[in-house]
């Protein structure tokens, strides 16, 4: 341990570190990463705020259970890029999570901290020691197990297609990432903007997976570039993960939605970060700035949304149909988006869209009210009668959610889907078909990356024991 | 290497035949569907109709217009070089089922786009009648491939330096002059030919398909960029689609969404030309008949 040995007491007495941020109103114009990050100091300074707890309850609410206090120790010793490899244990993209896992309602919340003093900064050392790993150049490869001689296909190159490949690589297991995009990442690269995490990170962090021996094949659609069937019986793959993502944008079914400036957030975004379209024309994709712009809907694809449609100079209002308190999106996201002037529109939900010449030019809405809770043990939303009113808009963008996407499950027959078209999986992420798991949003439905990531390690360690004749995961002798 | 370039030449003013090395969308391409292409790192997402393929070679061929940035990107790009990303096959495949008298309406890319067609069509035991239509005698392409596998060729100029004077629907018109029996029709090209024709096939009520070409992102039902209002439905051009029944699209509501971004479309071909004459203009298209809007 380095310097001296802190008593608890000492150690609660250290104020909670706070990233340095761009200033509010600079960053409304730019799209450069919005914290800063911890500085070495202050990193050191927060992790001697850890007392090292013994039932460690911040592991327990890590989904993928990071070794959240061996890190920390790490860090409190100025170890930085041995508390990076420390978290690459468990987790394959710290740099990534340190940014957008909602720490406070998992890790830091879970803190014993929490309550009195503020849960340890964990997110935040988390990017910190991730980030100095890799602008050091300290990335080391970690020492793969021999090659076992089976190939596995993971199907989507997002958080959970990512997390089964280097879980997988790293047992010696041969895997291929197919993704049917250009550019590896799935909602890293497509959805979750520049200035919340950064595109050279996720690049990284692919390149990271290259050097594992991961390999990457883009542009492939399988279902239609390839089958499954194809998969096992030509390219000799014993084993399949399905990390594809939900991928199908909801509209609210209201009249006037198929008018010209009205986008599904996954169009809005994917047009911003993966075709660059706010830096048009040097890149060709058009995203037309909005003068007014209402974005629907109240988690952090709406807040990302809005926050896009901010910088690209408009004045945003995000309609939500419920109250303040049920917003579904990180409170840091809520509270970054109030801070650049993005309006709130609470208690509201359109009724219909109004253009002129097949171009939106506004929304007339109802006024809601909260009644009894509903299945989600939210209170449901009851419009007023009569309370409708006009908002003024050129662009509308619907981030309500995403279904799934029926493309490759509708060509396997023998994959058993819920009623909504989800997936169905066992315990351990097996599917109906043998040696195809799956995982993340096309299980679950719209989710974090960090739950995605969860459900891929629960499914690598499931396919790891299958492909080398182990017990699975949680029966008697595993 | 995928999407390397083995052909780019004019085929007749302005159209030009692309082949690309494609072996994995070479073998799974089937009539009617399309693939995405990104012409340079910094490009966008364009969907171009499957004109035809060939798996043992392990090639696909695309016809395309240059109108725009995107196109005079690709119409650049030489044999050995290769485009940024390509992806496919997407969309439902036509369906192609045996119904007796089958009539293929091309116009622009279509004339391309109706091969693939043509030959399913033909295979199934169909009569297959080909509508060729150009503003004049030496834009018509394909010709020879088309009349291979098609019973009859018909071709119409607008300026009637050859064949019929005028367009599809004017053809259509002569067909049931002579009191040829159609039992279904599809048509590809632009939209204005396509709501054109499938006007002039609904009175007798001949089953109609057009192939949209809606504007896309991924392609993959991802965003819903390409959504299309059919029987007052809003469907995906992508996934649903591009087939849709001609009889039932919302042919305002194409138009207005393929020319969402006109203005983007001109300012981004005016920053590459950096000339001003290089702007583009709806001054309606000659060769099909649409107005400028």
């Amino acid at each position: 341990m380095g310097g001296k040995t802190l008593t608890a007491k000492e150690r609660m007495a250290i104020p909670r570190a706070k990233m340095p941020e761009q200033n509010p109103a600079a960053r409304a114009a730019n799209f450069e990463e919005v914290p800063f990050g911890l500085t070495a100091e202050q990193a050191m300074l927060e992790a001697q705020r850890c007392i090292s707890c013994r039932n460690m309850p911040c592991v327990a609410g890590c989904p993928v259970g990071v070794h959240i206090p061996e890190f920390i120790a790490l860090v409190a010793e100025g170890k930085f890029a041995e508390a990076a490899r420390e978290i690459k244990e468990t987790n394959v993209l710290p740099a990534v999570c340190g940014r957008v896992c909602p720490q406070e309602i998992q890790c830091e919340e879970a803190c014993t901290l929490w309550k009195r003093f503020g849960g340890v900064s964990i997110g935040a050392l988390e990017r910190f020691v991730a980030d100095y790993e890799r602008n050091n150049n300290l990335v080391k490869i970690p020492k793969k197990d021999s090659s076992t001689g089976k190939k596995v296909a993971v199907i989507g190159s997002g958080p959970s297609g990512l997390t089964v490949a280097g879980d997988l690589v790293l047992k010696g297991h041969e895997v291929t990432v197919y993704e049917a995009l250009h550019e590896a990442g799935g909602v890293l690269i497509y959805g979750i903007p520049e200035f919340r995490l950064p595109k050279e990170i996720v690049k990284a962090e692919v390149g990271y997976m290259e050097s594992l021996g991961v390999k990457f094949v883009m542009n492939v659609v399988v279902g239609l570039t390839m089958t499954i069937d194809e998969l096992f019986d030509e390219l000799g793959y014993d084993a399949v993960y399905i990390g594809v993502g939900a991928g199908l944008p909801r509209f609210m079914r209201i009249d006037g939605e198929d008018m010209n400036g009205v986008f599904s957030a996954n169009e809005y975004l994917t047009r911003s970060n993966l075709m660059k379209g706010y830096l048009f024309p040097e890149y060709d994709s058009p995203l037309p700035p909005g003068r007014r712009v209402c974005v629907v809907g109240g988690g952090n694809v709406a807040m990302d949304s809005a926050r896009t449609a901010k910088r690209l100079g408009a004045d945003v209002t995000i309609v939500y149909r419920r109250a303040r308190e049920q917003l579904p999106a990180r409170s840091a996201e809520v509270h970054h988006a109030e801070e650049e002037g993005i309006e709130f529109k609470l208690l509201s939900n359109p009724v219909r869209l109004f253009g002129e010449n097949g171009r939106v030019t506004g929304m007339e809405c109802i006024r809601m009210e909260l009644g009894e809770p509903d299945d989600s043990g939210r209170r449901r939303p009851i419009p007023i009668e009569g309370a409708f009113f006009k908002i003024e808009c050129d662009q509308v963008i619907m981030a309500i959610g995403s279904g799934a996407n029926p493309v490759l499950t509708k060509t396997m027959k023998d994959l058993e889907l819920n009623r909504w078209g989800y997936i169905e999986v066992d315990e351990n992420n097996r599917t109906s078909m043998p040696m195809v798991w799956a995982g993340g949003d096309i299980v679950t439905g719209a989710a974090t990356v960090i739950l995605a990531m969860g459900a891929g390690r629960i499914a690598a360690n499931s396919m790891h024991a299958e492909l080398m004749g182990l017990p699975q995961p949680g029966t008697e002798e595993s | 290497m995928k999407g390397t370039i083995v052909i780019n030449e004019q085929v007749v003013p302005n159209v030009r035949r692309l082949v690309l090395e494609a072996p994995a969308i070479a073998r799974h391409a089937k009539p009617g569907q399309f693939v995405i292409l990104i012409p340079d790192a910094e490009g966008e997402r364009i969907p171009f109709t499957l004109s035809d393929w060939d798996a043992s070679e392990g090639t696909i061929t695309i016809f395309y217009l240059e109108a725009g940035v995107s196109t005079m990107k690709l119409s650049r790009l030489k044999p050995g070089e290769a485009v940024y990303t390509l992806v496919g096959p997407l969309g439902k495949p036509t369906e192609i089922e045996k119904v007796g008298t089958v009539l293929l309406g091309g116009g622009c890319y279509g004339l391309g786009g109706i091969y693939p067609l043509a030959r399913a069509f033909k295979e199934q035991g169909n009569k297959v009648i080909a509508l060729l239509e150009a503003r004049t005698s030496y834009l018509i392409y394909n010709e020879d491939k088309i009349g291979e596998e098609a019973d009859e060729v018909i071709i119409a100029t607008a300026d009637g330096s050859r064949g019929v004077r005028g367009h599809v629907w004017e053809a259509i018109k002569i067909l049931e002059e002579r009191g040829e029996k159609i039992d279904h029709a599809h048509f590809v090209g632009c939209t204005y030919m396509m709501m054109t024709s499938s006007r002039a096939t609904e009175p007798a009520g001949i089953p109609t398909i057009v192939s949209l070409n809606s504007l896309m992102v991924d392609g993959t039902g991802m965003c819903g960029c390409c959504r299309v209002l059919v029987g007052g439905e809003t469907k995906f051009a992508c996934v649903d689609g591009p087939d849709f029944n001609g009889h039932l699209v919302d042919w305002d509501n194409v138009f207005a969404r393929a020319g969402a971004y006109v203005g983007e479309e001109n300012l981004a071909y005016q920053f590459h030309q950096s000339r001003a004459d290089g702007a583009i203009k709806d001054d309606g298209c000659k060769n099909c008949g649409k107005e400028a809007i």
